[in-house]
């Protein structure tokens, strides 16, 4: 026994058995270019398809779905939907169960397969996302709504998949409220207007007989602020998409502008100006009671809520020259928070809450652009002759703004139009319109 | 005769003398444009020009620093039969060499028979594609650099885990298929750490995430979103980018994936 103790001990030190520690690699850098993910035209039987014809003059609203999700991600720039030609296996086919080779083989890393079926006067829609180099489905979900709807579900879709592949909430199906604008500079018509956030589905909300600016969404419902003219005043009004109806806010004896809701949706803030001076109100909209928020002998104006609430950003002259300010929401504690060269104004507050968005006037230039709320890190996305009044995606991504264009010496070639910019400051997009168009705001997820 | 030979000579000797001059007139000579073609070799002599010498001179130390910076590949191959003197294996490698030029076809068969990253050493399409390719350039540097590892480095790597090149490559890789999701809250812990297992030719076996049950914690739906992000990145970049020799010492792998970086950037 002794020997063959020994023996073993001998055998240990001859040959030693080699322990390597586990190696650790840091990867602390990777690309962010866009993510290629391809998205297949949603199936449907012959008898879905003849009736779907009939109803919506629409010839295959599987495919149009998928085009509806493809132009978002596209537009999006985090995203590069691919080619369907290149396309290997058939929608409906991929939906039972995608050859995951096939897809490597074009590159995609995420896949989308769907399938849409017409029946009792209701339309279903069913899709799933699959991740091709993990070979898995990593989402399912169903949707049914009546037919004229399916646009939407292209928008609810590509919610999902961007919330899942993302980690934050998508901003498709959403609408944008802005002002129609048509006929030359010195007579322009304008209307307010509304269209889904890629274009479509455009309304006009009013007839073009008053001047309209600055129509601001409700975060919370289909309500909407804007400024326009009683008895050659300008103020504020609020009108419910929904049923049509519109009131003025409030009776005050000057006029009033710039107005924006409170982000629960029961206040709005806005500026009330006269003799001269111009101060921020608010008004609740349960009890109308009216509250003083500045009282300073400046122009204080364009004044936004943080998403808690607790803030207000707002610009003022105060210092001598237009710059930002933060203040808490009873009007105390007030701060400059801009300090670069030039003039700032029109900010507001991201709905993430780490942002304040503005327009910057400088050396004849205008700029959109960024700064974090103690107003460090200030970062301008976009430069142009004339451009103004951003507005936040509601996941607080992108902005949309609008532009104007120089008229020639003739007074001919003016035109506004609406852009919007990621906060890589890279992604920069024509939003398109029916018309010139200003003044644009994003409204909040119409589901969740 | 000799007045009439000596007409003929007179006469010779103007139409050698003169006629190529005539001749010459009219043509119109381009301006000369000197074209000094300079090669930058050791042969070339540069005996007016010693100034573009020591520039030249110059650029070879650069070039020579630059080269021993990146860990030379030609070093590998002198230490190579020192490290594993094995002088049988040698000859037979001399012998392959001469049948491929001999007979090409013959090539594929030996190629088949050795690793990933032999064969790449040998025949590798990526590296000629990135020669036409500037931009795969630096790609196949590194390919280059990690292919051959010497004796030696691999001896040190049994104590202190990959070397700096080594690490350097397979983070390159994986910095180029990790498709960082936009959306991440930066202000979070945004670290998951995943282990794997290995083939001796860098192919992904088994991948697992350290912190799995994070992925499930309410509010940690961000979380899963990067895990997935940095698995498919894997999948993506296999085989990785590992050392030929020393496979017991990085069979199991841990990548600790970080976006915090990119994205406070």
């Amino acid at each position: 026994m002794n020997y063959k103790n020994i023996l073993i001990i001998l055998i240990f030190f001859i040959f030693p058995n080699k322990s390597f520690g586990l190696i650790e690699v840091d990867i602390t850098r990777g690309n962010l270019n866009p993510l290629p993910i391809a998205i297949s035209s949603l199936s449907s039987d012959i008898s879905t398809k003849n009736e779907l014809l009939k109803l919506l003059k629409v010839q295959d609203v599987g495919l149009e779905i998928s085009k509806v999700i493809e132009n978002n991600f596209r537009q999006s720039g985090l995203f590069n939907p691919l080619n369907k030609d290149s396309f290997l296996q058939k929608p409906d086919i991929a939906h039972l169960k995608p050859r995951f080779e096939d897809w490597s083989l074009i590159k995609a890393q995420a896949l989308i397969t769907g399938k849409v079926t017409y029946s009792e006067d209701k339309l279903r829609v069913e899709f799933r996302l699959w991740d091709v180099l993990a070979a898995k489905e990593m989402m399912a979900l169903a949707f049914t709504t009546v037919p004229k709807n399916w646009r939407r579900v292209g928008h609810i879709i590509s919610d999902k998949v961007y919330e899942r592949l993302t980690g934050e909430k998508g901003y498709f199906d959403t609408r944008i409220i802005f002002v129609s604008e048509k006929g030359p500079k010195t007579q322009r018509i304008k209307k307010l207007a509304i269209m889904d956030q890629d274009g479509f589905n455009t309304k006009y909300l009013t007839l073009g007989n008053e001047l309209v600016l600055t129509p601001r969404f409700n975060p919370t419902n289909q309500m909407v602020t804007y400024l326009s003219y009683f008895r050659n005043l300008p103020r504020v009004y609020l009108l419910d998409i929904e049923t049509g109806i519109q009131e003025v806010v409030g009776d005050f004896p000057g006029m009033t502008f710039a107005p924006r809701f409170s982000p629960n949706g029961k206040k709005i803030i806005m500026s009330f100006a006269m003799d001269g001076n111009s101060d921020i109100y608010t008004m609740d909209l349960e009890n109308r009671i009216v509250e003083r928020i500045t009282n300073h002998p400046s122009i204080d104006t364009s004044p936004s809520y943080s998403p808690d609430g607790k803030f207000i950003t707002f610009n003022s002259d105060r210092s001598g020259y237009q710059q930002i300010y933060i203040m808490k929401s009873d009007g105390s504690d007030v701060k400059r928070i801009s300090f670069g060269k030039g003039l700032y104004g029109t900010p507001v507050w991201s709905p993430r809450g780490d942002l304040i968005a503005f327009t910057k006037l400088h050396k004849g230039k205008f700029y959109i652009g960024v700064m974090r709320t103690d107003g460090k890190g200030e970062r301008l996305l976009t430069e142009n002759y004339y451009q103004e009044a951003p507005s936040w995606s509601p996941n607080g991504r992108v902005l949309i703004f609008y532009r104007e264009t120089k008229t020639d010496s003739k007074g001919e070639g003016f035109s506004a139009k609406l852009w919007s910019i990621d906060l890589t400051g890279y992604n920069e997009r024509l939003v398109e319109t029916e018309t010139d168009a200003s003044d644009p705001s994003w409204s909040s997820l119409l589901s969740n | 005769m000799i007045i009439s030979s000596g007409f003929h000579f007179l006469l010779i000797m103007i139409a050698t003398l003169s006629l190529p001059f005539l001749a010459k007139k009219p043509i119109d000579l381009p301006p000369l444009v000197s074209v000094e073609l300079i090669q930058i070799t050791d042969k070339t002599n540069i005996p007016f020009a010693p100034k573009a010498n020591k520039i030249i001179e110059k650029v070879k130390k650069e070039e020579e620093k630059l080269v021993s910076e990146q860990a030379p590949p030609k070093k590998v191959k002198k230490e190579k039969p020192e490290a594993i003197p094995l002088p049988n294996e040698n000859n037979e490698k001399v012998k392959k060499l001469e049948e491929k030029k001999q007979n090409p076809e013959k090539i594929d068969d030996e190629v088949k028979q050795v690793s990933e990253f032999e064969k790449k050493e040998i025949f590798d399409p990526n590296n000629i594609a990135a020669l036409i390719d500037k931009s795969k350039e630096q790609l196949a540097e590194t390919n280059v650099q990690t292919d051959k590892i010497t004796q030696s480095q691999d001896q040190n790597m049994d104590i202190s885990g990959l070397t700096l090149s080594e690490e350097d490559a397979l983070k390159a890789q994986i910095f180029g298929c990790w498709s960082i999701p936009l959306g991440l809250p930066y202000n979070e812990n945004l670290l998951v750490r995943i282990k794997l297992k290995l083939k001796p030719d860098g192919s992904v076996v088994k991948t697992e995430i350290l912190d799995h049950a994070r992925m499930n914690k309410p509010g940690q739906g961000f979380y899963k979103v990067l895990a997935e992000s940095a698995l498919r990145a894997i999948q993506l970049c296999q085989p990785l980018r590992v050392p030929t020799t020393g496979y017991e010492r990085w069979k199991d792998l841990q990548l600790n994936f970080d976006a915090r970086e990119m994205l406070e950037g």
